[in-house]
């Protein structure tokens, strides 16, 4: 699914270049659950950012589901993002003037479906995520863990393969936290490979794989041959 | 995307922040209103002048003595030659043109008119009945000049309404001697009371037979020759039999100015059009104003929602549906501020209408379709700017909202 080649990226900080991802190497299979767990600085959220094509790496190489993702253009990013990758965040990111249904709607607005099978489908999105009876509610009625159930929906609505996850408990206190980890663990179950970036080691590790990063290097993989 | 998903994500936006909403909705509406206020403003100019002329009687042909050189005039020739006087001569000749139905020679003064111890200075034409039907004014009391022609002079006038309230107040003006100048006449008509009509206020005039009217300012040009074509058609032939026979009576010398109402009307017409259009232009700018403050708006919209686009980034959106996003949003502000500037426009000048009712206020059609889609054309324009902003942002640090 996922192959990581030597991959760096380092930004330039005032007259420093930092190295927030120093020759990472990884190979992940389809149908995984990984966790990536370091301090803050390590470099995890920049490998999600390029394993979600928001971020380009400076060297090395990455290849998503059999392509090389170094060389496509602006269109090709977004459309493989749109199709393949769904992305959960810490602050939710819901847009507020919409209805949890549009929202979950929005990428399927996106790419030009049609509102029939939008509707249809972002309901079953919402249905899989518990929430089948809130389609109307707009994100200021919902609690927090409703909130980024409806993000879940957002982010499977599309039938991605890869889930990436940025510290989505973050935000949630520890009982809706679990109910998340629960959700995203039964879509793994399901066959979605899942990715989830946290500080908790609680939720770390009940991850199949285990990747602990420190200062831009992968320090420890706890069940990889990569 | 579809166009309806753009349409409703843009509308939604514009719902959500009623506020920056409304102000741009005020910035362009004024701008569009104010095109209409002062386009419709020149055109009520242009109408009223328009009207004056036509009110000066139809198919007119003015003959004015001197010639109007328009091209390559001699200077030797200007310092040579005093023009020829037009008299009743040249007009009695040119009345026999079978393109004329009447004509009438005017000559103009000033003299005081005096009735017992009430005098005053006063505007005086001298004519011929003829003048009364080519102006077609009415009488209020009496007759115009009964009997005389261009042969024959009378002890008579005929007084405007303000003229009579002056010297007779409640008293009966028919049959009573005035003093014009140094002659006596009696009174044989008073004039309806009329607007202001072209050069001469009806309201303020005596007028008396052309030949007391020369004999009083001891000249024996006339100041003007007006005549009435048979028709609209023969306006042209009855100028040029005019010119014709005036020359053939000056030796072959064109020294006098034929010009036809339809000429000054459409020149007229053309110096007010060109003042409208200015006026419009002018406001135009306003317009650009409203655009810029669209910009800055939408810039600041874009950094409101900087974490929205982030997220539609992340989504799968491409730099054009973001781009399209903004634009149509910056595009409903503009057509929506245009529609109730329209309204906004409209509702001033139908106040304009009822508050001054002297002058026909009304925008023009032209500007009214200008005003839109120069308000459109401004949307689009200074919403390039941010819409591409927006589609250039980053969507790590949108996302992270920075």
């Amino acid at each position: 699914m996922i192959q990581l080649q030597e991959l760096c990226r380092d930004f330039d900080v005032g007259e420093e270049v930092v190295h927030a991802l120093d020759h990472v190497s990884l190979n992940l299979p389809a149908g995984e659950y990984v966790s990536i767990m370091g301090p803050s600085g390590s470099g995890k959220s920049t490998l999600l950012n390029i394993l979600g094509l928001l971020d380009t790496p400076t060297s090395g190489s990455y290849t998503l589901d059999g392509v090389n993702t170094s060389r496509m253009d602006d269109n090709e990013l977004a459309s493989i993002r749109q199709n393949k990758i769904g992305f959960v965040f810490q602050s939710f990111h819901l847009v507020p003037r919409l209805s949890a249904l549009e929202n979950v709607e929005l990428p399927m607005m996106l790419s030009g479906n049609d509102p029939k099978l939008r509707r249809e489908r972002g309901h079953a999105a919402l249905e899989r995520v518990g929430l089948g009876h809130r389609d109307s509610h707009r994100p200021s009625q919902l609690s927090g863990g409703e909130r980024q159930r409806v993000a879940i929906a957002r982010a499977i609505v599309m039938e991605p393969k890869l889930l990436l996850a940025d510290e989505p408990t973050g935000n949630l206190d520890s009982a809706s936290g679990r109910e998340i980890v629960k959700i995203m663990e039964a879509l793994n179950d399901q066959g979605l490979t899942l990715l989830v970036v946290t500080h908790d080691p609680a939720i770390g590790e009940r991850a199949r794989r285990q990747l602990k990063f420190k200062d831009g290097r992968l320090e420890l993989d706890s069940g990889g041959a990569a | 995307m579809r166009v309806l998903d753009c349409n409703k994500m843009a509308g939604g936006a514009l719902v959500r922040y009623p506020g920056r909403t409304f102000m741009m909705l005020l910035a362009t509406a004024i701008g569009v209103s104010a095109v209409l206020v002062l386009t419709s403003l020149g055109e009520a100019a242009r109408r009223f002048v328009t009207a004056e002329f036509q009110s000066l009687g139809t198919h007119l042909v003015i003959v004015i003595p001197g010639r109007s050189e328009t091209s390559g005039a001699n200077p030797s020739m200007m310092i040579a030659e005093t023009p020829r006087d037009l008299t009743i001569d040249d007009a009695r000749a040119v009345s026999r043109s079978r393109h004329v139905v009447r004509l009438a020679p005017v000559v103009v003064g000033e003299a005081s008119v005096s009735r017992g111890s009430l005098e005053r200075e006063i505007s005086i034409i001298g004519t011929t009945p003829e003048f009364r039907e080519i102006r077609e004014w009415k009488m209020r009391l009496g007759e115009f000049l009964p009997n005389v022609t261009m042969e024959r002079g009378a002890p008579l006038c005929v007084i405007g309404a303000k003229v009579r309230t002056e010297l007779f107040g409640i008293d009966p003006p028919l049959g009573q001697w005035l003093r014009v100048g140094d002659r006596r006449c009696r009174v044989s008509g008073v004039l309806a009371p009329e607007g202001t009509s072209v050069m001469i206020d009806v309201n303020e005039v005596v007028i008396i037979p052309v030949l007391d009217a020369q004999a009083l300012f001891n000249s024996p040009g006339l100041f003007r020759i007006v005549l009435q074509a048979t028709s609209r058609e023969a306006m042209p032939l009855a100028q040029a039999d005019a010119k014709r026979i005036i020359a053939e009576r000056h030796y072959g010398e064109e020294d006098v100015t034929v010009i036809t109402q339809d000429a000054v009307l459409s020149t007229f017409d053309g110096i007010f059009g060109t003042l409208t259009m200015a006026l419009g232009g002018i406001a135009a700018i306003s317009l650009v104003v409203a655009g810029v403050l669209i910009m800055n708006v939408m810039l600041v919209a874009v950094s409101q929602r900087t974490a929205e686009v982030g997220l539609l980034k992340a989504l799968g959106a491409t730099r054009r549906q973001i781009i399209a996003l903004f634009l149509t949003e910056a595009l409903f502000l503009a057509a929506l501020g245009a529609v109730v500037g329209l309204l906004l426009g409209y509702g001033i000048v139908a106040a304009m209408r009822t508050f001054y009712s002297t002058l026909d206020f009304v925008p023009p059609l032209w500007a009214a379709a200008g005003a839109m889609l120069v308000a459109m054309a401004c949307g689009i324009f200074f919403g390039i700017l941010p819409a591409r902003r927006a589609a250039d942002l980053d969507p790590i640090q949108a996302l992270m909202g920075r």
